[in-house]
């Protein structure tokens, strides 16, 4: 399991820096969620991977039967933050194209 | 628990109450949101006044006090805390300070260019006075996406294909920077288990040698993070279109928002890798150095190589950062005293300058990349007719005498010449570098120091250079530009910040003994980390403080 989870952040790293890269608004913003979603894992990975342990305490059980729950609230937010903001930027995306015509991340074409 | 403790809180409550309340007010209420904005703004003017002297009630700079809020009443490492010290009461003044001008300077004209100006106004300084007071590292993120969010929107009010491009890229790359911090939050968590700012100061004393890497390397991507948003060489491309673009108000708010970044710099490194705390005390200083240098360097050249006042603004923020950051590097309680004094004045400056360069360049033809703007918003024939809306529109009677004293001041302050404040803070970071253990013996001086002190020096003159040559480009040109019209209540914001200025030079004397204060208790923080784990909580069970 770890090797999937590593794998898969690290997949999802790559791609997403390589289109945050990339002339085009639609790419960098594809690129952003990508890099989000890895970075969502990330944080999940960070508080040891357990399969069906439960986060929430109680009385007198062994605590190492229980995953931590500080990251998967930490996702919670992470999610709920970096979806707004990518929302934000759909619309400024949006106007972007809008105003320029354009969807290069310059607002304008290279010229060749 | 009295009234009085729960005043810690206040900064974040106010704004974000007025704030969600504004946006029930319809738009066409403008007057209304507009009393009710400045009325949260004075109020939380008053609470940072309030907090300031709680924090700083000078006994002797020995006795700093901490104030600790725990919110949700769990006891410190556990629960999420806010804490005001002297540092964060400071940034708390400094940010209401520079909030009150900024926003008497929009309801001139600005707030009418756009919709829920007033609201996201609000958020934003409740993300600012929220990542001066947490003592928590995920609450800080979440404060600092409050902010950024404000910004975003704040940056585009008024719209128009200029903002809008800037707007692409200051938003894309603080996506990317939330990103990297996060993943440094998480990395630092995964090493010592906790994301309060005091416990992890402990905690990270104890952390062995095979994951001390691992610590260095998520406190390396969190500073990065940081960095972007600070303006360092080379993470800063971003910041001078994107100020450049905000308009004039928005520019003047935004001066500080440079300085959240510099902020949280100066207390992770001197709390978490201060002083012979342990084996990684020191970490990353040399790149604070190096960086701030290039900053330094790359803005002073930015400064001028600037043809438009707008740019040269925004390079002035990054060159103020570089000089911060530099000092920040050099780790030394006197540099750290000048710095904070140069943080205070540094901004104070920058904000008063980006509100001026609009009303100067309002007399210009269009060009002047501020001026196009506006006029793309009002269009060119009624952008007279448009200033009746905006309260009184009392015109200010010798206009360009007015801005040409106003420019001259920001002038002398940037580039840091007697005899305002600009020149006192320099003067403070010099003497320290020249002199860092304050004897009388002459303290030999290594050589980088003196590369470090020419590129302080020369990045004044850089600033004096670039401003006099506006400034004889602007005022002493041929009148074929018609006369600006001004509004009154749009030079009081610049000449009130320019006062506070001169307010610092003439109090140099208790400033800096609170600056000195306050890089003192930055620079030995147990006393900062007592305060937050021995926080008591409230209430009945009060008494038994969990361990």
């Amino acid at each position: 399991m770890e090797l999937v989870l590593s794998l898969g952040i690290g997949i999802m790293t790559g791609s997403g820096v390589w289109l945050l890269l990339r002339p085009r608004t639609y790419q960098v913003i594809i690129g952003l969620s990508l890099l989000s979603y890895a970075v969502n894992l990330f944080i999940f990975g960070v508080g040891g991977l357990k399969v069906n342990a439960p986060a929430i305490l109680r009385e007198g059980a062994e605590i190492s039967t229980f995953a931590d729950p500080v990251p998967q609230a930490l996702v919670l937010t992470a999610i709920v933050i970096s979806f707004a903001t990518t929302a934000l930027f759909l619309v400024v995306l949006l106007a972007s194209r809008g105003l320029t015509g354009t969807d290069h991340v310059d607002g304008r074409e290279q010229s060749k | 628990m009295n009234l009085g403790q729960h005043l810690i809180v206040a900064p974040i409550l106010i704004p974000l109450v007025v704030g969600a309340l504004l946006l029930l007010l319809d738009e066409r209420q403008r007057f209304a949101k507009a009393m009710i904005g400045l009325a949260s703004t004075i109020a939380l003017f008053a609470v940072a006044l309030a907090l300031f002297r709680f924090a700083g009630d000078i006994d002797g700079p020995e006795t700093a006090r901490e104030g600790v809020y725990l919110l949700g009443n769990w006891a410190a490492p556990f629960g999420i805390v806010l804490v005001v010290d002297r540092l964060s009461a400071l940034m708390l003044v400094l940010a209401a300070t520079l909030a009150i001008p900024a926003l008497v300077y929009a309801l001139a004209r600005w707030h009418t260019a756009g919709t829920h100006f007033h609201s996201l106004y609000q958020f934003l300084l409740m993300g600012l006075n929220g990542a001066f007071l947490t003592g928590d590292l995920f609450n800080l993120f979440v404060f600092f996406e409050v902010m950024l969010a404000a910004s975003y929107g704040l940056l585009l009010h008024g719209s128009g294909l200029l903002r809008v491009k800037a707007g692409l890229h200051y938003i894309a790359i603080n996506l990317a920077a939330a990103l990297l911090f996060l993943i440094g939050v998480s990395l630092i968590y995964g090493v010592t288990g906790t994301l309060n700012m005091a416990d992890l100061a402990v905690r990270a004393a104890t952390v062995g040698p095979e994951q001390r890497m691992l610590l260095e390397a998520g406190a390396g991507i969190l500073g990065v993070a940081f960095l972007i948003k600070a303006g360092m060489w080379p993470l800063n491309f971003w910041l001078p279109p994107a100020y450049t673009a905000a308009s004039a108000p928005v520019a003047g708010i935004f001066a500080i928002l440079s300085k959240v970044g510099v902020y949280v710099v100066l207390r992770l490194s001197l709390l978490v890798f201060g002083e012979g705390s342990s084996p990684s005390a020191g970490f990353g200083l040399e790149v604070l150095l190096i960086g701030g240098v290039a900053t330094m360097i790359f803005g002073a050249i930015g400064v001028l190589a600037s043809q438009a006042l707008g740019h040269l603004a925004g390079f002035s923020v990054l060159v103020s950062s570089g000089t911060l950051l530099t000092a920040i590097g050099m780790s030394g309680s006197g540099i750290t005293t000048g710095a904070l004094f140069y943080l205070v004045s540094s901004t104070l400056t920058i904000s008063a300058f980006f509100m001026l360069i609009e009303l100067v360049e309002r007399g210009q033809d269009a060009g002047a990349s501020v001026l196009a703007v506006t006029m793309e918003v009002y269009g060119d024939a009624d952008a007279d007719d448009e200033i009746e809306e905006g309260g009184d529109g009392v015109a200010l009677p010798g206009t360009m005498a007015v801005l040409g004293t106003c420019f001259a001041a920001c002038g002398i302050l940037l580039a840091g010449l007697p005899p305002l404040s600009g020149f006192v803070a320099k003067f403070a970071i010099l003497s320290a570098m020249l002199d860092p253990i304050g004897g009388d013996s002459p303290a030999t001086v290594a050589p980088h120091i003196w590369f470090i002190i020419f590129i302080i020096i020369f990045s004044g003159l850089s600033a004096l250079i670039a401003m006099t040559r506006s400034g004889i480009r602007t005022f002493w040109a041929s009148m074929e530009g018609t006369e600006p019209r001004v509004l009154v209540i749009e030079v009081a914001p610049v000449l009130l910040l320019i006062l506070a200025t001169l307010f610092l030079t003439v109090q140099a004397g208790p400033v800096m003994r609170y600056m000195d204060a306050t890089a003192r208790a930055l620079a030995t923080p147990h006393q900062y980390i007592d305060a937050v784990l021995d926080a008591r909580r409230a209430g009945p069970s009060g008494a038994e403080v969990p361990q």
